[in-house]
């Protein structure tokens, strides 16, 4: 098994940089201390800790106590969402969401929804997957005391109008929340242009280890604590802090960021090339998402006449690791709720194929790709 | 099979398709497990029933656990639909009209050497191995199916289905071992599930009581009716055709000075026949649907030893090719449980010649 292997599947995750490893070896065995003791073991770990909270504040323009280190993105966003439901429940109990937000937020709502009795609207989207701001002031009422909407989908990359609705949020005086998980690595993150109040970022998603994510908070945002103990991340998330992980999370992101309009250029060019050539060679191919507002590296498809897992399957065995963008259990024919939201049929939804560039990829590996994407197609579609 | 052949091995969690997967890694080639999800009643979304045994959260563990110790990829593939159609249905079908179906042998025959080997091919595989106990061997350009070397785990029964498309592409490893051999093989390459008990059929059905499936699917199917004698008689009432198969003596609620057995089940009046051991045997019967793995049916009568169950004892007899893929079948002995819906397979010495339904 000697033949080419290509990774296009960095929604899901990508490698570490080996720049972020080197950062993050140090504080497992040097700098081990624990962050909240006072001997110099301690205060080498609390360097490193706040020097990295420094770091992640400095790139989203905001201060370093609105940063608040968690174990993952989906804990940023249960964190996000609980914790402001629950702090501001006597206020309101109304919470407005999309029905293409990532699993973390749509499971975390609906949890609210059906134990702890806040109501929840689900504002459209189009077929491109872009909510209009206009149907989210629509959806506000007296009751509305959070808004959440991601920052770019995971399944089909569109990126949404995040400044248009925080306008809207800021004025009515309702909190803005926005999963920014996929776009970390390649999108504007200053909170203040974007007009957020809370925002989730995971490391894996940037060259950055998995396990460690992070939330901004706006000072002054109440949020009742889903960990409860020691006063670490001043009492927002209590746990001794894993600060080799804090470490890489920092280092991943500044890289990423310091990097950002030259890898997005490529990955974009990259990506119109994937594209183009898909729509070229695959009959009926359709490209889902947003056509411009996409996040850099990302292109995805429905392809009529086979099922997303089977082409992700036979692309392995050709080497080439994709997905079907949907996090659908192993062997479940279950369509994805973003195309469903999106308006394909199940029948289209089942076609589905994301094929996420990242920096290592290469012109030769979307060339190579095109070709086995477009032989595996081939043969499936003549088994059904 | 040549050295740089990519294998798809149809994984089960059992202790035979994974020895079958680590012979074949042993030997070089390119592995790569692929599990079924099959049909079973909880994909209704009725939770009362547990997943089909064949592919349950224990079973894929298992076998992804072997996938991971042989370093080889596995792959969970959804054949709910093919099952359902081919095997359930056909099983329901086949009670519907009073015969005994063996819903195994479509297996076989439509998902596994059909719909899976289909989508092996396409994504990349030259050969489909299974872990039956069961030999191919090439003959002069045709594809031969031999019965596995451990005469009591030959599995070329329910491998009669298979024509010579099917047979290129198979390979069953285990055909050449007896299944202690394999359970040690198991055990020398480390693979946990040496030691797990064997399979059970009728994997779809949550309990395994076809009955209480029965009842579920098509309640009509078990109405109850008279017992008859072959005269017409009646001698007591039965609780649903269903509930009954051919030969069978225990359960028919009958006092009578001798023992009866059940010698038909009459949809079309509702009645189950019975009657004396020697009102059971026959000597003939036709099978339609017939295989014949060479691809073509013998010139004329010939002369065969034939089994009539999975695990009836093999009876001489002579079979001659009829129109419509049929063929008439004559034993040199009469058979006490000849069984409409179940298979009758023929064999010359270790060669298996294929077989058909009885009628």
């Amino acid at each position: 098994m000697n033949e080419r292997t290509v990774y296009l599947d960095h929604s899901a995750t990508t490698p570490v940089d080996q720049r972020v490893v080197d950062a993050m070896l140090p504080y497992f065995t040097e700098a081990f201390g624990n962050a909240s003791s006072l001997h110099r073991f301690g205060q080498a770990a609390l360097a490193g800790l706040d020097t990295s909270r420094r770091t992640v504040a400095e790139i989203l323009h905001a201060q370093p106590n609105e940063i608040v280190f968690t174990g993952c993105g989906s804990e940023s966003d249960n964190l996000a969402l609980r914790g402001v439901a629950f702090a501001l429940r006597d206020r309101g109990n109304h919470i407005i969401t999309t029905p293409i937000e990532h699993h973390a937020i749509l499971n975390t709502v609906a949890q609210l929804e059906s134990k702890f009795g806040f109501a929840v609207t689900r504002v459209p989207v189009d077929r491109h997957g872009v909510v209009n701001p206009d149907e989210i002031a629509r959806a506000i009422t007296p009751q509305t005391i959070l808004i959440s909407v991601m920052y770019a989908n995971n399944e089909v990359g569109t990126i949404e109008p995040l400044a248009e609705i925080a306008q809207i949020a800021n004025k009515r005086g309702i909190l803005f929340h926005t999963d920014a998980v996929q776009a970390g690595g390649y999108l504007d993150l200053d909170v203040n242009r974007l007009g957020v109040d809370l925002m989730s970022l995971g490391a894996h998603k940037f060259h950055g280890p998995k396990g460690i994510g992070a939330l901004y908070v706006r000072s002054g945002v109440p949020l009742v604590p889903m960990l409860t103990g020691g006063g670490q991340e001043k009492g927002r998330r209590a746990g001794t802090e894993n600060v080799p992980y804090i470490v890489g999370f920092a280092a991943a992101l500044k890289i990423a960021q310091e990097n950002r309009d030259e890898t997005n250029t490529r990955l974009s060019a990259l990506r119109d090339k994937l594209v183009e050539g898909l729509l070229e060679r695959i009959v009926g191919a359709e490209l889902t998402g947003a056509p411009k507002e996409r996040l850099p590296g990302h292109a995805s498809f429905v392809i009529p006449g086979v099922i997303g897992d089977e082409m992700v399957l036979g692309l392995d065995i050709a080497g080439v690791a994709a997905s079907t963008g949907s996090a659908c259990t192993a062997g479940s024919v279950e369509p994805s709720h973003v195309l469903a939201a999106m308006g394909y049929a199940p029948d289209q939804a089942r076609g589905a194929l994301r094929l996420t560039l990242g920096r290592e990829n290469t012109v030769e590996d979307v060339d190579y790709s095109l070709g086995v994407v477009a032989d595996v197609v081939n043969k499936l579609r003549r088994t059904s | 099979m040549s050295d740089r052949s990519t294998v798809v091995v149809a994984m089960s969690g059992g202790v035979d398709s994974s020895t079958t997967a680590a012979l074949l890694v042993e030997r070089g080639y390119r592995v790569i497990g692929m599990m079924m999800r099959l049909w079973s009643e909880s994909e209704e979304g009725d939770d009362r029933f547990v997943s089909n045994r064949c592919c349950s959260p224990e079973a894929v563990a298992d076998a992804r656990g072997v996938c991971q110790t042989l370093g080889i990829p596995f792959y969970l593939l959804n054949f709910e639909a093919a099952f359902k159609q081919h095997v359930v249905d056909f099983f329901v079908d086949g009670y519907a009209r009073g015969t005994t179906p063996n819903p195994c042998l479509e297996c076989n025959r439509e998902v596994k050497f059909g719909a899976l080997l289909v989508k092996a091919r396409a994504l990349g595989a030259d050969h489909l191995a299974t872990g039956h106990y069961a030999r191919v061997r090439q003959d002069r350009g045709l594809f031969q199916l031999l019965k596995g070397v451990d005469p009591n785990k030959d599995q070329s029964y329910a491998l009669h289905v298979l024509n010579q498309e099917q047979l290129t592409h198979a390979v069953f490893p285990l055909g050449e071992h007896t299944k202690d051999e394999t359970r040690a093989m198991a055990r020398r390459f480390g693979l946990r599930v040496a030691d797990k008990h064997e399979s059970q059929d009728l994997c779809f059905i949550a309990d395994g009581d076809y009955r209480h499936f029965l009842q579920r699917r098509i309640p009509s199917l078990l109405v109850p009716g008279d017992i008859v004698d072959a005269r017409g008689k009646v001698l007591g009432r039965h609780q649903g055709l269903a509930f009954y198969t051919i030969g069978q003596r225990k359960g028919l609620g009958i006092a009578a000075g001798q023992p009866l057995y059940v010698i038909a089940l009459d949809t079309a009046r509702n009645t189950l026949v019975v009657g004396r051991a020697d009102e059971l045997g026959r000597q003939e019967l036709v099978a339609g649907g017939v295989n014949w793995i060479s691809g073509s049916p013998p010139d004329g009568e010939i002369e065969v030893t034939a089994k009539i169950r999975y695990r009836a004892a093999e009876a001489p007899a002579a079979v001659t090719p009829l129109a419509a893929g049929r063929a008439r079948v004559v034993f040199h002995l009469p058979l006490r449980d000849i069984t409409p819906g179940q298979a009758v397979v023929f064999y010359q010495d270790e060669l298996c010649l294929g077989g058909g339904r009885i009628q």
